[in-house]
């Protein structure tokens, strides 16, 4: 049988979602259901004076309208942030409650005020106008940069300060500055984002009260978790009667990972009106309710040497939280940033020093990369700068400072096994043209058009995560992950993993691991995940983890079956367990001609015995049946790789930025599907350029989201891309059997500071994120205004 | 949305006849359905116009393009009549929105809306054309009156708009970045004696701007443009384009349409 590791097998998924034929949250209609929405705060910062529901109560069709009242009576409980960090100064970070439904105050537009709940979506909505919220409006704080210098949002979480987290040895830090030929310093600005899953948000309560089972289904990237969180801290229902369903969903980027005040609500409220109650997002509404990411303003500066060594980095950021810290708010900006600010680059030393604030406006949590294109923005950057500065090329500068000896110690936190930094990026260089740049710029000059090119290399820390690592930082789970692999009676296969594919093609890649293991037809193969009541307990999907973790669980899950299958084969063929062999699908001994497929193994796993004999194939003592569990607790995590090289061209006219070339070569360790990898790429670099032109969630002073709909925040388009060049190196990872590093992020991660780069390139002044062409036009008038001042 | 009751005018006459203070005629629906479900209007009666034969149809003469108000942008775009009479006419309707809008939306809804931002208007003002309605013809100077206003009655409903045919035309749009209306488009028409330079998004309502025409009378070149610092006091600002970045625009987008006039 030809391997399935490595081809572009066709996607299994395609054809249902091709067609039509998904079956979304929102796809779901149950019997006797009712349909809620929400009322929403439309102030950034206010007291609820009260609430008046009684019109709305009275409304056609109306079944309740229920309010934060309701829920503490009830006693259901707060949202959590689910990873604890710890102040420089030895205090607890400070979070505030966060009730499912506001009661004293809300503190962004689009915080939960009440839910109607009426036999008709027109019916709650017509009620929904009814009710009357009696605010006192506060001033919002809606800046990142002037949060700590506001009015206190939350009582006693002084200067808005969530934690003033530090990580590295800034004595150390300080004496390799000091000792520095030269310093580069750099402020940086990483520009707020919406998510924009495809699919918005949709939650389904139904509960039976005769089982007294209930069930959620929701859009969620992790619903295992999401049954913990809100049993374990919600209160909503005990865990073993309680089942979360996420059926097919339409893309996450980390906005589903955690549970939302919705999914609580909603279960909660099926609960309580012993009906099924469905709500859909809206789009607005999900701009204004889905955690945003990044949100980072920064200061850093670069120690070097006159020859272009790099000796220390000092980073110093602002991490916007919004108005509340969502459940993977705190470990963005911290774990999962500050020990990636030194890129792939060997530095001695490093101190960063984070400061979390809280502002009226939505949650920021994980978004696709999280925390790791926030630190590679700000390391490509100023070694960009670093570079233009001491006059060098910044292709020799990069190459200067890579890692070359592994395992790699960081001096910050990561233990880096394997990778050839240099490998991918002479590749890039080549299929790039780089020494081809001069000529096309030239050509642009003649056309009106300056053109740039820029860089960005990368590691990020992928296939999270070792649970004592993670749990030693404060994570309040360990993430390893599991799986089951289940032999039915006729062969085929039934695959659970704790995992959850939205987008990410898990159907068709685990499929493909366990057709190689067990040489058992991709046909005959059968992932399942998504159901609580399904498979074991897993973490889900987030931080490109669900290859490198709970493929590596398939897998060993494969070996127990091959294991067990060794001694059943033995006994059937009269052999020793020792000399069986498997491979492609049989057991052999070896030089003769006695075998047994696994199919085979199978049916005498579950139907031990034969008709008219009583001699049963299994080993005495041996379980019948045959289906393995494996956890998965990985040994480290990962590190992916890889070397971006964008060039862009500018009309200085009007100031619009085109990317003309993109060129990117990673090193994903082992490629199991490179069609689906290379799927992967395409819509992290279409979402890494959009930060880097076009993409800004923008709130006034106000705190009013004033790019709340399609019609002024900016998506990207196909036609603002040009045809990705795309190419591998590999070495494997060392931390896992697959010697796979994860990918699902890492164009999301990398593209940023190429795109950046190579825009101020071309226009030779600073621009922020996004680079619109209202910026670039401005910053290019500036720049003309003070060279004349200049002359 | 809000409930409704819904009408299938069969005639204009019929269209007239069914609405009221509270009613609106649904043309290609890509503006109206929009407001109606995000419940920013609601309207007692919806009176479907898009069925009625008299609204449809492009007729070209040697001078002037007539096309009925329910033409879809996509069929602007794609008659060959109008491809060779007005080039720029079909290549304006060409880059309204995308597909699905191209395949629903009509000139009719577009200029009875007036949105600052929409194309179609800055044809209109540029090609001298007449908007014929359900009970006069009015010029288009006169209809587009201040931003989502024109000169149309409650219960008047636009039946056709001739455009007349001049030498040479062009339109160029700077999209938004996000919605891809127009940041500012430019609508320039040379006729013999005469050059038009009609501009939208710019400012409220779309307007012709003296400047660039008198510049461009002088000679037509876009390098006449070049020194050109069109005054900033009326033009738009939002978050994609301040006042002096859309003045600067409108001078960068007729000089685009200057070079590609045909
Ligand atoms: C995603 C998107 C992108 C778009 N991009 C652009 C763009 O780039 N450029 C651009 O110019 N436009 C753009 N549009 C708008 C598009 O051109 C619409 O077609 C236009 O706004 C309205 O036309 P309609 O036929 O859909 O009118 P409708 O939505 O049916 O009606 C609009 C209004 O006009 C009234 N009305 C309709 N027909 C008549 C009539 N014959 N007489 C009197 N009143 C009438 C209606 O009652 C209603 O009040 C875009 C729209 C969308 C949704």
């Amino acid at each position: 049988m030809a391997s399935m590791i490595g081809s572009k097998v066709e996607r299994k998924e395609d054809k249902k979602f091709l067609t039509g034929k998904g079956r979304y949250t929102a796809d779901i209609n149950l019997h006797n259901q009712l349909h809620a929405v929400f009322i929403r705060s439309p102030h950034a910062r206010a007291e609820i004076k009260s609430i008046d529901t009684l019109k709305a109560k009275k409304a056609s069709g109306v079944v309740d309208v229920l309010v934060g009242k309701d829920m503490q009576d009830d006693k259901i409980g707060g949202l959590i942030a689910g990873w604890k960090i710890v102040s420089k100064d030895g205090t607890d970070m400070k979070c505030p409650a966060h009730p499912p439904l506001a009661t004293d105050s809300v503190n962004y537009v689009g915080d939960h005020i009440g839910l109607v709940v009426a036999e008709t979506l027109q019916e709650a909505k017509d009620a929904a106008d009814l009710v009357k919220v009696d605010y006192r409006v506060l001033k919002a704080v809606a800046s990142t940069a002037e949060a700590m210098n506001s009015d206190v949002i939350h009582d006693g979480i002084e200067k808005n300060l969530c934690f003033d987290w530090e990580l590295g040895d800034k004595a150390k830090t300080d004496e390799a500055f000091s000792n520095a030929d030269k310093v580069v310093k750099m402020d940086i600005l990483n520009n707020r984002l919406v998510p924009n899953a495809m699919e918005p948000r949709a939650s389904i309560g139904d509960y039976n009260s005769s089982s007294e089972e209930l069930t959620l289904y929701t859009t969620s990237q992790n619903p295992h978790l999401s049954r913990l969180v809100m049993s374990a801290f919600n209160a909503v229902h005990p865990e073993h009667k309680f089942r979360v369903i996420a059926p097919d969903v339409g893309g996450g980027f980390g906005s589903k990972i955690y549970p939302y005040s919705e999914d609580v609500i909603i279960a909660w409220a099926a609960k309580k009106l012993q009906r099924p109650v469905k709500w859909v997002c809206e789009r607005t509404e999900s701009f204004l309710s889905d955690c945003h990411g990044r949100d980072h303003i920064t200061k850093c500066s670069l120690a070097l040497k006159k020859d272009g060594i790099v000796t220390g980095l000092k980073v110093d950021t602002i991490a916007n939280l919004g108005g509340y810290a969502s459940l993977f708010a705190t470990v963005t900006p911290t774990y999962l940033y500050g020990p990636l600010v030194l890129g792939l680059y060997n530095i001695p030393t490093a101190y960063c020093n984070v400061k979390a604030v809280y502002t009226n406006t939505a949650p920021v949590d994980a978004y696709r990369g999280a925390g790791r294109p926030e630190a590679t923005y700000l390391i490509e950057r100023i070694m960009d700068k670093a570079a233009k500065e001491l006059g060098m090329d910044r292709a020799d500068f990069r190459k200067k400072n890579f890692i070359r000896q592994f395992p790699h110690q960081q001096c910050l936190v990561h233990n880096i096994d394997s990778g050839d930094y240099d490998a991918h990026f002479d590749k890039a260089l080549n299929l790039a043209d780089y020494t081809g740049f001069e000529k096309r710029k030239a050509e642009s000059a003649a056309k009106g058009k300056l053109r740039g090119i820029g860089f960005s290399t990368y590691i990020e820390a992928c296939g999270i995560a070792p649970s004592a690592a993670v749990m030693s930082l404060g994570a309040g789970v360990g993430l390893w992950e599991s799986a089951e692999i289940r032999f039915n009676p006729t062969g085929n296969v039934s695959v659970f993993t704790g995992t959850h594919s939205h987008g990410q093609s898990h159907d068709t890649t685990f499929a493909q691991i366990v057709a190689d293991k067990l040489g058992v037809l991709m046909e005959n193969i059968e992932l399942v995940h998504g159901d609580t009541d399904k498979g074991p307990f897993g973490m889900g999907t987030y931080g490109s983890r669900s290859l490198a973790v709970g493929g590596t669980a398939i897998a060993k899950a494969c070996d127990k079956i091959i294991e067990k299958g060794k001694a059943v084969a033995a006994k059937m063929l009269e052999a020793n367990v020792d000399e069986i062999e498997f491979k492609d699908g049989e057991f052999i001994v070896p030089n003769t001609n006695k075998k047994k497929t696994i199919g085979e193994i199978a049916f005498a796993c579950y139907l031990p015995g034969t008709y008219g004999e009583i001699k049963s194939p299994l080993p005495e003592g041996m379980e019948p049946g045959l289906k393995e569990t494996a956890f998965y607790d990985p040994v480290n995590f990962s590190f992916p790789a890889g070397s971006h090289i964008c060039e862009v061209e500018v009309d200085p006219a009007t100031g619009e930025t085109k990317v003309d070339t993109y060129t990117c070569v990673d090193d994903f360790g082992n490629l199991i599907n490179p069609m689906i990898v290379e799927g992967q790429i395409h819509g992290g670099l279409a979402q890494g350029i959009g930060q880097a032109l076009y993409e800004n969630a923008y709130y006034d002073e106000t705190g009013q989201l004033v790019t709340a709909s399609y019609m002024d925040y900016c998506m990207p388009r196909a036609d603002n891309f040009p045809e990705f060049r795309i190419d591998y190196t590999c070495t494997p990872a060392t931390s896992n059997p697959l010697g796979v590093k994860g990918c699902g992020e890492a164009g999301a991660i990398a593209s940023p500071p190429a795109v950046m780069n190579a825009v101020v390139d071309a226009i030779g002044t600073e621009v922020t994120m996004p680079a619109t062409a209202q910026k670039v036009w401005k910053a290019l008038k500036e720049k003309s205004k003070s060279a004349k001042k200049a002359a | 949305m809000k409930q409704f009751n819904f009408h299938e005018a069969k005639s204009v006459k019929e269209a007239v006849k069914f609405s009221s203070k509270n009613s609106a005629f649904l043309s290609g629906g890509q503006t109206l359905i929009p407001s109606m479900k995000l419940r920013l209007s609601s309207f007692s009666d919806i009176i479907n116009i898009k069925n009625i034969k008299d609204l449809k149809g492009i007729k070209v003469s040697g001078k002037s393009v007539k096309i009925g108000a329910v033409a879809k942008h996509a069929e602007v775009a794609s008659s060959k009549d109008v491809q060779k009479a007005i080039p720029a006419l079909s290549s304006l309707a060409g880059g309204i929105g995308d597909m699905q809008v191209r395949n629903k939306g009509t000139l009719g809804g577009s200029i009875a809306n007036n949105d600052p931002s929409a194309c179609y208007p800055s044809a209109c003002i540029a090609l001298n054309a007449i908007i014929y309605t359900s009970n006069r013809k009015i010029e288009a100077k006169k209809f587009f009156k201040g931003m989502f206003e024109t000169a149309l009655k409650k219960d008047e409903l636009v039946t056709a708009v001739e455009f007349s045919i001049p030498e040479k035309s062009s339109y160029v749009k700077i999209p938004n970045p996000a919605s891809r209306y127009a940041l500012v488009g430019v609508f320039l028409a040379k006729y013999k004696k005469d050059i038009i330079c009609a501009v939208t998004g710019a400012q409220p309502v779309v307007y012709r701007s003296e400047e660039i025409e008198k510049a461009l009378h002088n000679n037509f070149s876009p390098e006449s443009l070049d020194d050109l610092n069109l005054v900033t006091e009326d033009m738009n600002a939002d978050i994609h384009a301040s006042a002096d970045y859309r003045a600067s625009l409108v001078v960068s987008a007729a000089q685009k349409a200057v070079a590609h006039c045909k």
